[in-house]
Protein backbone atom coordinates (compact mmCIF):
# COMPACT_ATOMS: atom_id res chain seq x y z
CA UNK A 1 0.00 0.00 0.00
CA UNK A 2 1.24 3.75 -0.63
CA UNK A 3 0.09 5.50 2.24
CA UNK A 4 -3.07 5.22 4.49
CA UNK A 5 -6.22 5.90 3.08
CA UNK A 6 -7.64 9.78 3.21
CA UNK A 7 -10.56 9.92 6.04
CA UNK A 8 -11.87 13.14 4.97
CA UNK A 9 -15.18 11.93 4.08
CA UNK A 10 -17.80 13.37 6.22
CA UNK A 11 -20.60 11.75 5.41
CA UNK A 12 -22.63 9.37 7.85
CA UNK A 13 -22.23 6.38 5.93
CA UNK A 14 -24.00 3.75 7.46
CA UNK A 15 -27.16 1.65 7.08
CA UNK A 16 -27.08 2.16 10.94
CA UNK A 17 -23.91 3.96 12.06
CA UNK A 18 -23.29 0.80 14.95
CA UNK A 19 -22.47 -1.85 12.42
CA UNK A 20 -19.85 -0.01 11.61
CA UNK A 21 -18.36 0.08 15.15
CA UNK A 22 -15.34 -2.67 15.32
CA UNK A 23 -14.00 -1.95 11.69
CA UNK A 24 -10.72 -2.86 12.88
CA UNK A 25 -7.96 -5.06 10.52
CA UNK A 26 -8.11 -7.53 13.58
CA UNK A 27 -9.46 -10.05 11.87
CA UNK A 28 -6.98 -10.08 8.94
CA UNK A 29 -5.37 -12.51 11.74
CA UNK A 30 -7.55 -14.72 11.93
CA UNK A 31 -8.33 -18.16 9.91
CA UNK A 32 -10.96 -17.09 6.94
CA UNK A 33 -13.99 -18.78 7.87
CA UNK A 34 -13.96 -17.09 11.50
CA UNK A 35 -13.69 -13.86 9.93
CA UNK A 36 -16.52 -11.42 10.28
CA UNK A 37 -19.35 -12.17 8.02
CA UNK A 38 -19.89 -9.38 5.84
CA UNK A 39 -22.64 -11.09 3.44
CA UNK A 40 -24.61 -14.07 4.60
CA UNK A 41 -27.11 -15.11 1.81
CA UNK A 42 -29.57 -17.59 2.68
CA UNK A 43 -31.85 -19.63 0.11
CA UNK A 44 -31.32 -16.43 -2.19
CA UNK A 45 -32.86 -16.43 -5.69
CA UNK A 46 -33.61 -14.51 -8.52
CA UNK A 47 -36.27 -14.10 -11.45
CA UNK A 48 -35.91 -12.58 -14.39
CA UNK A 49 -39.78 -12.05 -15.90
CA UNK A 50 -40.75 -15.25 -13.74
CA UNK A 51 -37.87 -17.23 -15.41
CA UNK A 52 -35.92 -18.66 -12.34
CA UNK A 53 -32.31 -17.55 -12.94
CA UNK A 54 -31.13 -18.96 -9.74
CA UNK A 55 -31.98 -20.49 -6.38
CA UNK A 56 -31.19 -21.23 -3.45
CA UNK A 57 -27.68 -20.05 -2.69
CA UNK A 58 -26.51 -20.17 0.86
CA UNK A 59 -23.24 -18.01 1.22
CA UNK A 60 -21.00 -16.68 3.59
CA UNK A 61 -18.62 -13.84 2.20
CA UNK A 62 -15.70 -12.83 4.88
CA UNK A 63 -14.75 -9.55 5.72
CA UNK A 64 -10.66 -8.96 4.31
CA UNK A 65 -11.26 -11.93 2.05
CA UNK A 66 -11.18 -11.98 -1.62
CA UNK A 67 -14.27 -14.43 -2.82
CA UNK A 68 -13.89 -16.12 -6.60
CA UNK A 69 -16.87 -17.17 -8.03
CA UNK A 70 -16.57 -19.10 -10.75
CA UNK A 71 -18.71 -21.35 -13.31
CA UNK A 72 -19.50 -21.93 -16.72
CA UNK A 73 -21.40 -19.56 -18.64
CA UNK A 74 -25.14 -18.14 -17.70
CA UNK A 75 -24.82 -19.95 -14.34
CA UNK A 76 -25.94 -16.83 -12.53
CA UNK A 77 -22.63 -16.00 -11.33
CA UNK A 78 -23.15 -12.16 -12.11
CA UNK A 79 -26.54 -12.08 -11.40
CA UNK A 80 -25.43 -12.86 -7.93
CA UNK A 81 -22.72 -10.64 -8.11
CA UNK A 82 -25.74 -7.81 -8.94
CA UNK A 83 -27.43 -8.84 -5.86
CA UNK A 84 -25.10 -7.88 -3.46
CA UNK A 85 -25.71 -4.67 -4.00
CA UNK A 86 -28.85 -4.29 -5.28
CA UNK A 87 -28.02 -3.80 -8.96
CA UNK A 88 -30.35 -6.50 -9.86
CA UNK A 89 -33.05 -3.12 -9.19
CA UNK A 90 -32.34 -1.43 -12.35
CA UNK A 91 -33.30 -4.66 -14.18
CA UNK A 92 -37.05 -4.01 -14.25
CA UNK A 93 -37.79 -7.82 -15.00
CA UNK A 94 -35.57 -9.33 -11.80
CA UNK A 95 -37.21 -10.39 -8.56
CA UNK A 96 -34.86 -11.32 -5.59
CA UNK A 97 -35.87 -13.90 -2.99
CA UNK A 98 -34.62 -15.20 -0.04
CA UNK A 99 -32.57 -13.23 2.35
CA UNK A 100 -29.08 -11.60 1.62
CA UNK A 101 -27.79 -9.92 5.12
CA UNK A 102 -25.38 -7.58 4.92
CA UNK A 103 -24.00 -7.16 8.39
CA UNK A 104 -26.68 -8.79 9.80
CA UNK A 105 -29.20 -6.54 8.23
CA UNK A 106 -31.33 -7.51 5.09
CA UNK A 107 -30.20 -5.81 2.09
CA UNK A 108 -33.94 -6.45 0.78
CA UNK A 109 -35.27 -5.32 3.78
CA UNK A 110 -38.43 -2.66 3.30
CA UNK A 111 -36.50 0.35 5.13
CA UNK A 112 -33.17 -0.33 3.32
CA UNK A 113 -32.16 1.99 0.75
CA UNK A 114 -30.82 1.29 -2.27
CA UNK A 115 -28.51 4.06 -3.18
CA UNK A 116 -27.40 3.59 0.48
CA UNK A 117 -26.14 0.21 0.39
CA UNK A 118 -24.29 0.86 -3.68
CA UNK A 119 -22.44 3.61 -1.61
CA UNK A 120 -21.14 1.19 0.79
CA UNK A 121 -20.84 -1.49 -1.82
CA UNK A 122 -18.50 -0.91 -4.76
CA UNK A 123 -18.91 -2.24 -8.23
CA UNK A 124 -16.15 -3.18 -11.36
CA UNK A 125 -18.32 -3.96 -14.07
CA UNK A 126 -17.15 -6.59 -16.82
CA UNK A 127 -16.37 -3.93 -19.64
CA UNK A 128 -14.70 -0.95 -18.44
CA UNK A 129 -16.91 2.32 -18.75
CA UNK A 130 -15.94 5.78 -18.03
CA UNK A 131 -17.72 8.26 -18.10
CA UNK A 132 -16.82 10.40 -21.38
CA UNK A 133 -15.37 13.16 -19.35
CA UNK A 134 -11.62 13.81 -17.91
CA UNK A 135 -10.06 11.40 -15.80
CA UNK A 136 -10.23 13.61 -13.13
CA UNK A 137 -14.20 14.20 -13.31
CA UNK A 138 -14.36 10.43 -13.12
CA UNK A 139 -12.73 9.57 -10.14
CA UNK A 140 -14.41 12.92 -8.88
CA UNK A 141 -18.04 11.98 -9.63
CA UNK A 142 -18.59 9.67 -7.04
CA UNK A 143 -17.08 11.72 -4.47
CA UNK A 144 -18.99 14.66 -5.53
CA UNK A 145 -22.35 13.01 -5.50
CA UNK A 146 -21.53 11.96 -2.17
CA UNK A 147 -20.88 15.07 -0.69
CA UNK A 148 -17.19 13.99 -0.23
CA UNK A 149 -15.83 17.48 -1.06
CA UNK A 150 -12.94 18.29 1.27
CA UNK A 151 -9.66 17.14 -0.48
CA UNK A 152 -10.48 16.21 -3.52
CA UNK A 153 -7.60 16.06 -5.66
CA UNK A 154 -6.05 14.29 -2.48
CA UNK A 155 -8.76 11.68 -2.54
CA UNK A 156 -8.60 11.50 -5.96
CA UNK A 157 -4.44 11.06 -6.35
CA UNK A 158 -5.17 7.76 -3.19
CA UNK A 159 -7.63 6.50 -5.41
CA UNK A 160 -5.69 6.68 -8.48
CA UNK A 161 -2.51 5.25 -6.66
CA UNK A 162 -4.54 2.48 -5.27
CA UNK A 163 -5.66 1.15 -8.52
CA UNK A 164 -1.78 1.41 -9.89
CA UNK A 165 -2.82 4.06 -12.71
CA UNK A 166 -1.36 7.23 -11.03
CA UNK A 167 1.76 7.20 -13.01
CA UNK A 168 0.54 6.89 -16.19
CA UNK A 169 -2.17 9.26 -15.99
CA UNK A 170 -0.77 11.71 -13.22
CA UNK A 171 0.31 14.65 -16.28
CA UNK A 172 -2.92 14.25 -18.06
CA UNK A 173 -5.55 14.47 -15.52
CA UNK A 174 -7.93 17.04 -17.28
CA UNK A 175 -7.68 14.41 -20.57
CA UNK A 176 -10.77 12.32 -21.46
CA UNK A 177 -11.04 9.15 -19.95
CA UNK A 178 -11.88 7.43 -23.36
CA UNK A 179 -8.46 8.12 -24.59
CA UNK A 180 -6.97 5.53 -21.84
CA UNK A 181 -6.45 2.03 -22.72
CA UNK A 182 -8.61 -0.85 -22.53
CA UNK A 183 -6.61 -1.83 -19.04
CA UNK A 184 -6.40 1.95 -18.38
CA UNK A 185 -9.72 2.34 -18.32
CA UNK A 186 -10.65 -0.42 -16.43
CA UNK A 187 -8.02 0.63 -13.27
CA UNK A 188 -9.92 4.29 -13.69
CA UNK A 189 -12.95 2.37 -13.24
CA UNK A 190 -11.66 0.62 -10.08
CA UNK A 191 -10.20 4.01 -8.68
CA UNK A 192 -13.93 5.61 -9.25
CA UNK A 193 -15.12 2.67 -6.80
CA UNK A 194 -12.38 3.30 -4.25
CA UNK A 195 -12.46 6.67 -4.31
CA UNK A 196 -16.37 7.08 -2.34
CA UNK A 197 -14.16 4.22 0.43
CA UNK A 198 -16.86 1.40 -0.28
CA UNK A 199 -16.42 -1.85 2.08
CA UNK A 200 -17.08 -3.93 -0.45
CA UNK A 201 -16.21 -4.05 -3.69
CA UNK A 202 -17.49 -6.04 -6.48
CA UNK A 203 -15.92 -7.15 -9.79
CA UNK A 204 -17.45 -9.22 -12.65
CA UNK A 205 -14.79 -10.57 -14.47
CA UNK A 206 -12.53 -7.29 -14.48
CA UNK A 207 -9.66 -8.76 -16.29
CA UNK A 208 -11.86 -10.22 -19.37
CA UNK A 209 -10.50 -7.38 -21.74
CA UNK A 210 -6.97 -6.99 -20.73
CA UNK A 211 -3.84 -8.13 -21.57
CA UNK A 212 -1.75 -10.22 -19.10
CA UNK A 213 0.65 -7.05 -17.65
CA UNK A 214 -2.91 -5.25 -17.02
CA UNK A 215 -4.68 -8.39 -15.88
CA UNK A 216 -1.62 -9.00 -13.38
CA UNK A 217 -1.48 -5.60 -12.09
CA UNK A 218 -5.26 -5.51 -11.30
CA UNK A 219 -4.79 -8.91 -9.33
CA UNK A 220 -2.03 -7.21 -7.34
CA UNK A 221 -4.23 -4.89 -6.32
CA UNK A 222 -6.61 -7.01 -5.81
CA UNK A 223 -4.45 -8.99 -3.05
CA UNK A 224 -3.59 -5.58 -1.95
CA UNK A 225 -7.24 -4.02 -1.37
CA UNK A 226 -7.99 -7.21 0.71
CA UNK A 227 -6.32 -5.95 3.54
CA UNK A 228 -8.96 -2.97 3.83
CA UNK A 229 -12.10 -4.10 1.58
CA UNK A 230 -13.94 -7.51 1.16
CA UNK A 231 -13.59 -8.37 -2.08
CA UNK A 232 -15.97 -10.67 -4.36
CA UNK A 233 -14.69 -11.25 -7.92
CA UNK A 234 -16.29 -13.29 -11.12
CA UNK A 235 -13.71 -14.77 -13.25
CA UNK A 236 -13.43 -17.49 -16.00
CA UNK A 237 -9.59 -17.81 -15.26
CA UNK A 238 -9.35 -20.75 -13.16
CA UNK A 239 -5.62 -19.42 -12.55
CA UNK A 240 -6.74 -16.11 -11.75
CA UNK A 241 -8.95 -17.39 -8.73
CA UNK A 242 -6.10 -19.88 -7.63
CA UNK A 243 -4.16 -17.11 -7.73
CA UNK A 244 -6.08 -14.30 -6.22
CA UNK A 245 -8.78 -15.51 -3.96
CA UNK A 246 -8.82 -17.22 -0.92
CA UNK A 247 -12.52 -18.37 -0.61
CA UNK A 248 -13.64 -19.98 -4.44
CA UNK A 249 -17.57 -20.64 -4.99
CA UNK A 250 -18.11 -22.54 -7.96
CA UNK A 251 -21.92 -22.14 -9.58
CA UNK A 252 -23.24 -24.30 -12.36
CA UNK A 253 -26.23 -24.74 -13.93
CA UNK A 254 -29.36 -27.39 -12.97
CA UNK A 255 -31.34 -28.64 -16.09
CA UNK A 256 -34.75 -29.38 -14.32
CA UNK A 257 -37.31 -31.87 -15.65
CA UNK A 258 -38.93 -29.25 -17.83
CA UNK A 259 -36.03 -28.90 -19.69
CA UNK A 260 -35.55 -24.97 -17.58
CA UNK A 261 -32.35 -24.20 -16.41
CA UNK A 262 -31.50 -22.56 -13.37
CA UNK A 263 -28.34 -21.77 -11.49
CA UNK A 264 -27.43 -23.04 -8.57
CA UNK A 265 -24.55 -23.05 -5.99
CA UNK A 266 -22.56 -26.72 -5.66
CA UNK A 267 -19.65 -26.01 -3.22
CA UNK A 268 -17.60 -23.02 -1.17
CA UNK A 269 -14.34 -23.57 -0.03
CA UNK A 270 -11.03 -22.28 0.35
CA UNK A 271 -9.88 -21.70 -2.19
CA UNK A 272 -6.86 -24.24 -1.94
CA UNK A 273 -9.52 -27.11 -0.97
CA UNK A 274 -11.85 -26.45 -4.26
CA UNK A 275 -8.64 -26.94 -6.40
CA UNK A 276 -7.23 -29.48 -5.03
CA UNK A 277 -9.68 -31.80 -3.60
CA UNK A 278 -13.09 -30.73 -3.89
CA UNK A 279 -16.13 -32.31 -1.99
CA UNK A 280 -18.57 -32.56 -5.33
CA UNK A 281 -17.39 -34.15 -8.25
CA UNK A 282 -19.47 -31.58 -9.91
CA UNK A 283 -16.57 -29.36 -9.43
CA UNK A 284 -14.02 -31.20 -9.56
CA UNK A 285 -15.06 -31.52 -13.45
CA UNK A 286 -15.10 -28.30 -13.92
CA UNK A 287 -11.98 -27.18 -12.20
CA UNK A 288 -10.42 -30.08 -13.81
CA UNK A 289 -11.25 -29.10 -17.12
CA UNK A 290 -13.71 -31.68 -17.50
CA UNK A 291 -17.11 -30.12 -17.77
CA UNK A 292 -19.73 -31.98 -16.57
CA UNK B 1 -2.01 -36.21 -39.94
CA UNK B 2 -0.82 -33.63 -42.65
CA UNK B 3 -3.38 -34.93 -45.17
CA UNK B 4 -6.48 -33.88 -44.09
CA UNK B 5 -5.46 -30.26 -43.32
CA UNK B 6 -4.06 -30.31 -46.78
CA UNK B 7 -6.94 -30.89 -48.45
CA UNK B 8 -8.73 -28.35 -46.06
CA UNK B 9 -6.36 -25.99 -46.79
CA UNK B 10 -6.97 -26.40 -50.83
CA UNK B 11 -10.70 -26.22 -50.09
CA UNK B 12 -10.25 -22.68 -48.42
CA UNK B 13 -8.02 -21.44 -51.00
CA UNK B 14 -10.60 -22.73 -53.91
CA UNK B 15 -13.43 -21.19 -51.87
CA UNK B 16 -11.65 -18.07 -52.05
CA UNK B 17 -10.82 -18.01 -55.50
CA UNK B 18 -15.00 -18.79 -56.18
CA UNK B 19 -15.43 -15.69 -54.00
CA UNK B 20 -13.20 -13.32 -55.62
CA UNK B 21 -14.45 -14.73 -58.95
CA UNK B 22 -17.96 -13.74 -57.79
CA UNK B 23 -16.89 -10.44 -56.91
CA UNK B 24 -16.40 -9.42 -60.63
CA UNK B 25 -19.87 -9.68 -61.19
CA UNK B 26 -20.72 -8.05 -58.53
CA UNK B 27 -19.22 -5.07 -59.12
CA UNK B 28 -21.37 -3.69 -61.83
CA UNK B 29 -24.18 -3.94 -59.50
CA UNK B 30 -22.05 -2.13 -57.56
CA UNK B 31 -21.13 0.87 -60.02
CA UNK B 32 -24.70 1.24 -61.23
CA UNK B 33 -25.85 1.14 -57.76
CA UNK B 34 -22.70 3.96 -56.98
CA UNK B 35 -23.83 5.72 -59.93
CA UNK B 36 -27.71 6.12 -58.59
CA UNK B 37 -26.36 7.11 -54.95
CA UNK B 38 -24.23 10.29 -56.71
CA UNK B 39 -27.27 10.84 -59.06
CA UNK B 40 -29.50 11.34 -56.21
CA UNK B 41 -26.94 13.49 -54.00
CA UNK B 42 -26.26 15.71 -57.06
CA UNK B 43 -30.44 16.27 -57.69
CA UNK B 44 -30.46 17.66 -54.17
CA UNK B 45 -27.44 19.61 -53.95
CA UNK B 46 -28.46 21.00 -57.57
CA UNK B 47 -31.86 22.34 -56.76
CA UNK B 48 -30.41 23.39 -53.69
CA UNK B 49 -27.80 25.48 -55.79
CA UNK B 50 -30.18 26.98 -58.72
CA UNK B 51 -32.57 28.10 -55.88
CA UNK B 52 -29.65 29.99 -53.63
CA UNK B 53 -27.96 31.67 -56.88
CA UNK B 54 -31.49 32.61 -58.20
CA UNK B 55 -31.99 34.40 -54.69
CA UNK B 56 -28.65 35.48 -54.47
CA UNK B 57 -28.55 37.68 -58.08
CA UNK B 58 -32.29 38.86 -57.10
CA UNK B 59 -31.22 39.81 -53.76
CA UNK B 60 -27.92 40.65 -53.20
CA UNK B 61 -28.81 43.96 -54.86
CA UNK B 62 -31.81 44.95 -52.17
CA UNK B 63 -29.93 43.74 -49.64
CA UNK B 64 -28.81 47.22 -47.61
CA UNK B 65 -29.68 48.35 -44.34
CA UNK B 66 -32.79 49.76 -45.35
CA UNK B 67 -34.33 46.46 -45.18
CA UNK B 68 -32.68 46.11 -41.90
CA UNK B 69 -33.77 49.16 -40.36
CA UNK B 70 -37.44 50.50 -42.31
CA UNK B 71 -40.74 49.25 -41.13
CA UNK B 72 -42.33 47.98 -44.43
CA UNK B 73 -43.89 50.69 -46.87
CA UNK B 74 -45.75 51.04 -49.73
CA UNK B 75 -42.67 52.51 -51.60
CA UNK B 76 -40.36 49.91 -52.37
CA UNK B 77 -37.19 52.39 -51.84
CA UNK B 78 -38.28 52.60 -48.03
CA UNK B 79 -39.66 49.71 -47.57
CA UNK B 80 -37.22 47.30 -44.97
CA UNK B 81 -38.26 44.55 -43.05
CA UNK B 82 -37.39 45.34 -39.24
CA UNK B 83 -40.74 44.46 -37.76
CA UNK B 84 -40.73 40.78 -39.23
CA UNK B 85 -37.25 40.40 -38.72
CA UNK B 86 -37.64 41.43 -34.44
CA UNK B 87 -40.71 38.92 -34.48
CA UNK B 88 -38.85 35.97 -35.48
CA UNK B 89 -36.80 36.18 -33.56
CA UNK B 90 -38.94 37.31 -30.69
CA UNK B 91 -40.38 34.18 -31.89
CA UNK B 92 -37.14 32.17 -31.85
CA UNK B 93 -36.32 33.21 -27.97
CA UNK B 94 -40.13 32.28 -26.66
CA UNK B 95 -39.57 28.90 -28.31
CA UNK B 96 -36.01 28.41 -26.43
CA UNK B 97 -37.19 29.75 -23.36
CA UNK B 98 -40.60 27.31 -23.01
CA UNK B 99 -40.97 24.78 -25.73
CA UNK B 100 -37.57 23.78 -25.68
CA UNK B 101 -37.02 23.22 -22.03
CA UNK B 102 -40.87 21.70 -22.43
CA UNK B 103 -39.97 19.29 -24.89
CA UNK B 104 -36.59 17.90 -23.52
CA UNK B 105 -38.00 17.13 -20.29
CA UNK B 106 -40.68 15.50 -21.17
CA UNK B 107 -37.47 13.63 -23.19
CA UNK B 108 -35.62 12.77 -20.26
CA UNK B 109 -38.95 12.03 -18.20
CA UNK B 110 -40.06 9.07 -20.96
CA UNK B 111 -36.68 8.10 -21.78
CA UNK B 112 -35.30 7.70 -17.90
CA UNK B 113 -37.99 7.81 -15.35
CA UNK B 114 -41.33 6.57 -17.10
CA UNK B 115 -42.30 3.37 -16.24
CA UNK B 116 -41.89 1.70 -19.64
CA UNK B 117 -44.22 -1.35 -19.60
CA UNK B 118 -47.30 1.14 -18.07
CA UNK B 119 -50.11 1.84 -20.66
CA UNK B 120 -50.45 5.15 -20.13
CA UNK B 121 -46.92 5.43 -20.91
CA UNK B 122 -47.22 3.90 -24.25
CA UNK B 123 -50.38 5.96 -24.58
CA UNK B 124 -48.53 8.71 -24.29
CA UNK B 125 -45.51 8.30 -26.63
CA UNK B 126 -48.41 6.84 -29.45
CA UNK B 127 -49.76 10.26 -29.49
CA UNK B 128 -46.49 12.42 -29.00
CA UNK B 129 -45.55 10.06 -32.52
CA UNK B 130 -49.01 11.06 -34.06
CA UNK B 131 -48.77 14.64 -33.58
CA UNK B 132 -45.16 15.10 -34.99
CA UNK B 133 -47.56 14.05 -38.23
CA UNK B 134 -50.14 16.67 -37.87
CA UNK B 135 -49.84 19.25 -40.56
CA UNK B 136 -49.48 22.64 -39.26
CA UNK B 137 -52.62 24.38 -40.12
CA UNK B 138 -54.33 21.71 -37.50
CA UNK B 139 -52.24 23.23 -34.86
CA UNK B 140 -52.74 26.89 -36.13
CA UNK B 141 -56.95 26.23 -35.98
CA UNK B 142 -56.29 24.84 -32.24
CA UNK B 143 -54.30 28.02 -31.92
CA UNK B 144 -57.04 29.87 -33.01
CA UNK B 145 -59.85 28.04 -30.97
CA UNK B 146 -57.83 28.04 -27.48
CA UNK B 147 -54.98 30.48 -27.23
CA UNK B 148 -56.67 33.48 -30.05
CA UNK B 149 -60.52 32.75 -29.10
CA UNK B 150 -60.71 30.79 -25.87
CA UNK B 151 -57.89 32.29 -23.55
CA UNK B 152 -58.51 35.84 -24.77
CA UNK B 153 -55.28 36.16 -25.87
CA UNK B 154 -56.25 37.35 -29.43
CA UNK B 155 -53.80 37.77 -32.25
CA UNK B 156 -50.76 38.61 -30.62
CA UNK B 157 -46.99 37.41 -31.57
CA UNK B 158 -47.23 35.20 -27.94
CA UNK B 159 -50.05 32.79 -29.33
CA UNK B 160 -48.28 32.61 -32.72
CA UNK B 161 -45.07 31.79 -30.79
CA UNK B 162 -46.99 29.46 -28.55
CA UNK B 163 -48.65 27.37 -31.46
CA UNK B 164 -45.53 27.24 -32.97
CA UNK B 165 -43.76 25.68 -29.46
CA UNK B 166 -46.51 23.19 -29.45
CA UNK B 167 -46.12 22.10 -32.68
CA UNK B 168 -43.00 21.99 -32.30
CA UNK B 169 -42.94 19.64 -28.96
CA UNK B 170 -43.18 16.31 -30.53
CA UNK B 171 -40.10 16.32 -33.21
CA UNK B 172 -37.75 18.01 -30.61
CA UNK B 173 -38.95 15.09 -27.57
CA UNK B 174 -38.55 12.42 -30.28
CA UNK B 175 -34.85 13.52 -31.15
CA UNK B 176 -34.03 14.02 -27.79
CA UNK B 177 -35.36 10.49 -26.44
CA UNK B 178 -32.97 9.25 -29.53
CA UNK B 179 -29.97 11.17 -27.99
CA UNK B 180 -30.65 9.81 -24.49
CA UNK B 181 -31.16 6.49 -26.19
CA UNK B 182 -27.64 7.00 -27.20
CA UNK B 183 -25.85 6.90 -24.51
CA UNK B 184 -24.77 3.61 -23.05
CA UNK B 185 -26.62 2.05 -20.65
CA UNK B 186 -23.05 1.13 -18.99
CA UNK B 187 -23.02 4.98 -18.03
CA UNK B 188 -26.00 5.15 -16.38
CA UNK B 189 -25.09 1.85 -14.38
CA UNK B 190 -21.50 2.98 -13.43
CA UNK B 191 -23.06 6.00 -11.78
CA UNK B 192 -25.40 3.80 -9.97
CA UNK B 193 -23.24 1.20 -8.97
CA UNK B 194 -21.22 4.26 -7.04
CA UNK B 195 -24.39 5.09 -4.85
CA UNK B 196 -25.88 7.89 -7.13
CA UNK B 197 -29.38 8.56 -7.40
CA UNK B 198 -31.08 8.34 -10.59
CA UNK B 199 -31.18 12.18 -11.17
CA UNK B 200 -27.74 12.40 -10.17
CA UNK B 201 -26.57 10.06 -12.90
CA UNK B 202 -29.12 11.95 -15.42
CA UNK B 203 -28.43 15.22 -14.62
CA UNK B 204 -24.31 15.20 -14.46
CA UNK B 205 -23.82 12.03 -16.86
CA UNK B 206 -26.38 10.92 -19.09
CA UNK B 207 -27.57 14.72 -20.23
CA UNK B 208 -24.49 16.21 -20.76
CA UNK B 209 -23.50 13.32 -23.14
CA UNK B 210 -26.34 13.77 -24.99
CA UNK B 211 -26.34 17.09 -25.57
CA UNK B 212 -25.00 16.76 -28.77
CA UNK B 213 -27.98 15.21 -30.37
CA UNK B 214 -29.94 17.27 -28.13
CA UNK B 215 -29.20 20.13 -29.52
CA UNK B 216 -29.18 18.97 -33.21
CA UNK B 217 -32.60 18.35 -33.24
CA UNK B 218 -33.69 21.32 -30.65
CA UNK B 219 -32.39 23.59 -33.84
CA UNK B 220 -33.82 21.69 -36.72
CA UNK B 221 -37.20 21.98 -34.97
CA UNK B 222 -36.57 25.41 -33.91
CA UNK B 223 -35.25 26.32 -37.97
CA UNK B 224 -38.78 24.52 -38.74
CA UNK B 225 -40.56 26.94 -36.23
CA UNK B 226 -39.33 29.78 -37.96
CA UNK B 227 -39.88 29.06 -41.31
CA UNK B 228 -43.19 28.63 -40.55
CA UNK B 229 -46.09 30.28 -42.28
CA UNK B 230 -49.31 28.48 -42.08
CA UNK B 231 -49.96 28.61 -38.69
CA UNK B 232 -49.45 31.72 -37.89
CA UNK B 233 -51.51 32.96 -40.68
CA UNK B 234 -54.53 31.39 -39.02
CA UNK B 235 -54.20 32.54 -35.23
CA UNK B 236 -53.99 35.98 -36.80
CA UNK B 237 -50.30 37.12 -37.66
CA UNK B 238 -51.16 40.53 -39.34
CA UNK B 239 -49.41 41.43 -43.14
CA UNK B 240 -48.69 45.01 -42.72
CA UNK B 241 -47.28 45.75 -39.13
CA UNK B 242 -45.02 48.91 -39.20
CA UNK B 243 -44.29 49.30 -35.15
CA UNK B 244 -41.72 47.10 -33.19
CA UNK B 245 -43.68 44.10 -32.01
CA UNK B 246 -44.17 43.01 -28.64
CA UNK B 247 -45.45 39.69 -26.91
CA UNK B 248 -48.56 41.01 -26.82
CA UNK B 249 -48.99 42.79 -29.54
CA UNK B 250 -49.87 42.15 -33.96
CA UNK B 251 -47.11 41.09 -35.56
CA UNK B 252 -45.91 39.46 -38.66
CA UNK B 253 -43.20 37.32 -39.33
CA UNK B 254 -40.08 36.95 -41.98
CA UNK B 255 -41.95 34.14 -43.88
CA UNK B 256 -45.28 36.02 -44.02
CA UNK B 257 -44.15 39.26 -45.12
CA UNK B 258 -41.98 37.43 -47.72
CA UNK B 259 -45.08 35.88 -49.19
CA UNK B 260 -46.83 39.40 -48.98
CA UNK B 261 -44.19 40.96 -51.07
CA UNK B 262 -44.00 38.47 -53.58
CA UNK B 263 -47.26 39.21 -53.97
CA UNK B 264 -47.59 42.90 -55.02
CA UNK B 265 -47.08 44.05 -58.55
CA UNK B 266 -43.97 45.79 -58.39
CA UNK B 267 -40.55 44.62 -58.96
CA UNK B 268 -38.87 46.29 -56.64
CA UNK B 269 -40.51 44.21 -54.18
CA UNK B 270 -40.00 40.57 -55.72
CA UNK B 271 -36.02 42.15 -55.11
CA UNK B 272 -37.12 42.78 -51.73
CA UNK B 273 -38.78 39.51 -51.09
CA UNK B 274 -35.57 37.44 -52.16
CA UNK B 275 -32.98 40.08 -49.88
CA UNK B 276 -35.61 38.95 -46.81
CA UNK B 277 -35.28 35.13 -48.09
CA UNK B 278 -31.37 35.62 -47.66
CA UNK B 279 -32.15 37.19 -44.11
CA UNK B 280 -34.46 34.21 -42.98
CA UNK B 281 -31.43 32.24 -44.33
CA UNK B 282 -29.02 33.63 -42.27
CA UNK B 283 -30.96 33.34 -39.28
CA UNK B 284 -31.36 30.28 -39.56
CA UNK B 285 -27.87 29.33 -40.99
CA UNK B 286 -26.60 31.18 -37.87
CA UNK B 287 -28.75 28.52 -35.37
CA UNK B 288 -27.38 25.74 -37.12
CA UNK B 289 -23.67 27.00 -36.74
CA UNK B 290 -24.68 27.32 -33.31
CA UNK B 291 -25.87 23.69 -33.44
CA UNK B 292 -22.61 22.14 -35.31
CA UNK B 293 -20.73 24.31 -32.72
CA UNK B 294 -22.45 23.09 -30.12
CA UNK B 295 -22.17 19.16 -31.25
CA UNK B 296 -18.64 19.58 -31.86
CA UNK B 297 -18.03 21.03 -28.38
CA UNK B 298 -19.33 18.20 -26.32
CA UNK B 299 -18.99 15.28 -29.06
CA UNK B 300 -18.07 11.84 -27.46
CA UNK B 301 -16.82 8.93 -28.55
CA UNK B 302 -17.87 5.96 -27.19
N1 LIG C 1 -31.36 -8.82 -17.67
C1 LIG C 1 -31.72 -10.12 -17.81
N2 LIG C 1 -32.95 -10.42 -18.24
C2 LIG C 1 -33.32 -11.71 -18.40
N3 LIG C 1 -32.53 -12.76 -18.16
C3 LIG C 1 -31.29 -12.52 -17.72
C4 LIG C 1 -30.82 -11.18 -17.53
N4 LIG C 1 -29.55 -11.23 -17.09
C5 LIG C 1 -29.24 -12.54 -17.02
N5 LIG C 1 -30.28 -13.32 -17.39
C6 LIG C 1 -30.31 -14.78 -17.42
O1 LIG C 1 -29.90 -15.28 -16.19
C7 LIG C 1 -29.02 -16.37 -16.33
C8 LIG C 1 -27.72 -16.10 -15.62
O2 LIG C 1 -27.08 -15.01 -16.26
P1 LIG C 1 -25.76 -14.36 -15.71
O3 LIG C 1 -25.46 -13.19 -16.54
O4 LIG C 1 -25.90 -14.13 -14.25
O5 LIG C 1 -24.72 -15.53 -15.99
P2 LIG C 1 -23.15 -15.53 -15.74
O6 LIG C 1 -22.86 -16.65 -14.86
O7 LIG C 1 -22.69 -14.18 -15.31
O8 LIG C 1 -22.62 -15.83 -17.19
P3 LIG C 1 -21.30 -15.29 -17.90
O9 LIG C 1 -20.18 -16.08 -17.33
O10 LIG C 1 -21.51 -15.62 -19.33
O11 LIG C 1 -21.20 -13.84 -17.64
C9 LIG C 1 -28.83 -16.58 -17.83
O12 LIG C 1 -29.66 -17.64 -18.23
C10 LIG C 1 -29.31 -15.29 -18.43
O13 LIG C 1 -29.93 -15.52 -19.66
MG1 LIG D 1 -21.53 -12.60 -16.20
Amino acid sequence: MDAPPTTTGTQPRGLQPETMAGASNESIELPMDQREVVFDCRELGVRYAGVRALRDVDLNIHRNTVTALIGPSGCGKSTFLRCLNRMNDLIPSAVVDGACLYHDEDLYGPQIDAIEVRKRIGMVFQKPNPFPKSIYDNVAFGPRVLGMKDGLDDRIEQALRRAALWDEVKDRLRQGALGLSGGQQQRLCIARALAVEPDVILMDEPCSALDPISTAAIEDLMTDLKSEYTVVIVTHNMQQAARVADMTAFFSVDQGETGTRCGVLIEVDSTEKIFTKPSNERTEAYVTGRFG
Amino acid sequence: MNGPTRTASVHATRAVERSLAGRRHRSLAASVFLVYLLFSTLVGLVALFVLLFTILRDGLPYLDPTLLANAPSANPALAGARPAIIASVMIALVLIATALPIAIATAVYLEEFAPKDRWWIRLIELNIQNLAAIPSIIFGILGLAFLVRGLGLGPVLLAGALILGLQMLPTVIISAREALRAVPDSVRQGGMALGATRLQVVWREVLPAAIPGIATGSILGLSRAIGETAPLLMVGAATFVSYNPGLLTQYTVLPILIYQWIKLPQADFQGLAAAAIIVLLAILITMNGFAIWMRNRYERKW
